[in-house]
C-alpha cells in the first residue's frame, strides 16, 4: 500500500477521536476520544519511519506510547477525585470556574 | 492482490468501524471494550508496517493496561450512584461538521504532497536497531521517561487515595 492510505486511514481515525471529545458528555467517553486520536498519530509516525527507511519515528512512537499510559492514568485518577467531590462524571457538571 | 493490500484494508475497515462505535455507542462500557478493538487493529497496523516491536508494545501496554484501567474508572465512578452506563452525546451536528472539515483539510493535503514514494526494502532488524539505539543515541529520553512514568504513578495513586 503506497504511503497516502496509511496517511488517510490515520486522519479517518483522528477526525472519528475529534468527533467522539466534542461530544461526549462523560468525562471518561471524552479520555476514550482522546486516546483515538493519539492512536492514529502513532500511525502517521510509523508509517512515515517505515517509508523514509529510518526507524528513528518508531522510536518516537515508542515514547508516545508510554507518555499516553501516563496521560491516561493522571486523567483516570482525576475522573475518580472529581467524582468523590462531585458526584458525577459529566463535564458540563464540573464548573467550578464559572464566573 | 497480495497479503499486504489484503491486511490493509481488513484493518482498515475494522480500525473505522470499531473508532465509530467508540464515540457512538449509547453504553459507555461498549465504547471501551471497541476502543479495545481498535488499539488492537493498531497493532496489526504497526505489525504490516514491519514494527513487530511496537505492535506488542502496544497490545501489552494499551489493550492490557490502559483498558483494565479505564474499566476500573468506570467501575468505581458509574456504579456508585446506581446509574447505568449510559451516556448520552450533545451537539452531534457540529461535532460532525467539525470533524468532517478536519478530515476533509488533512486529506486535501495528503492528496496535494505528492509524497508516494516507493516503499523502501527492509535493510536491517529494526528491533535489534531499536533496543541498541534506546540505551545509546536515545539514553537521557529513555531515563527521563522512567521519571516521567514514575512521577504520573506516584501522582495518579496520591489523587485517587482513600478518603480520610
Amino acid at each position: 500500500m503506497p504511503l497516502s492510505a496509511y496517511l488517510s486511514l490515520a486522519a479517518v481515525l483522528f477526525s472519528i477521536g475529534l468527533f467522539g471529545v466534542i461530544t461526549r458528555r462523560n468525562t471518561v467517553g471524552i479520555l476514550l476520544g482522546v486516546e483515538l486520536m493519539l492512536n492514529a498519530v502513532n500511525i502517521n509516525f510509523v508509517a512515515f519511519s517505515r517509508f523514509h527507511g529510518t526507524a528513528l519515528g518508531m522510536i518516537f512512537t515508542l515514547f508516545a506510547i508510554c507518555i499516553t499510559v501516563a496521560e491516561i492514568a493522571l486523567g483516570l485518577a482525576l475522573v475518580i477525585l472529581l467524582f468523590r467531590m462531585r458526584r458525577t462524571s459529566t463535564a458540563d457538571h464540573i464548573d467550578w470556574l464559572k464566573g | 492482490m497480495n497479503g499486504e493490500v489484503l491486511a490493509f484494508w481488513v484493518l482498515a475497515v475494522g480500525l473505522v468501524g470499531s473508532a465509530l462505535n467508540v464515540v457512538l455507542s449509547k453504553n459507555l462500557f461498549h465504547s471501551v471494550l471497541w476502543l479495545a478493538a481498535a488499539l488492537v487493529g493498531t497493532a496489526g497496523i504497526f505489525i504490516a508496517l514491519d514494527a513487530e516491536f511496537l505492535g506488542a508494545v502496544q497490545v501489552l501496554l494499551y489493550a492490557g493496561g490502559v483498558i483494565t484501567v479505564v474499566v476500573f474508572a468506570i467501575v468505581v465512578t458509574e456504579r456508585l450512584v446506581g446509574e447505568r452506563l449510559s451516556q448520552t452525546s450533545r451537539r452531534i451536528l457540529g461535532g460532525a461538521v467539525v470533524a468532517a472539515g478536519v478530515l476533509a483539510m488533512v486529506l486535501n493535503v495528503i492528496r496535494r504532497a505528492g509524497i508516494d514514494m516507493p516503499r523502501p526494502e527492509m535493510t536491517a532488524d529494526i528491533t535489534k536497531w531499536m533496543g541498541i539505539s534506546l540505551l545509546t543515541q536515545f539514553l537521557l529520553p529513555f531515563e527521563l521517561l522512567g521519571v516521567l512514568l514514575l512521577a504520573g504513578l506516584l501522582a495518579a495513586t496520591y489523587f485517587a487515595r482513600p478518603e480520610e
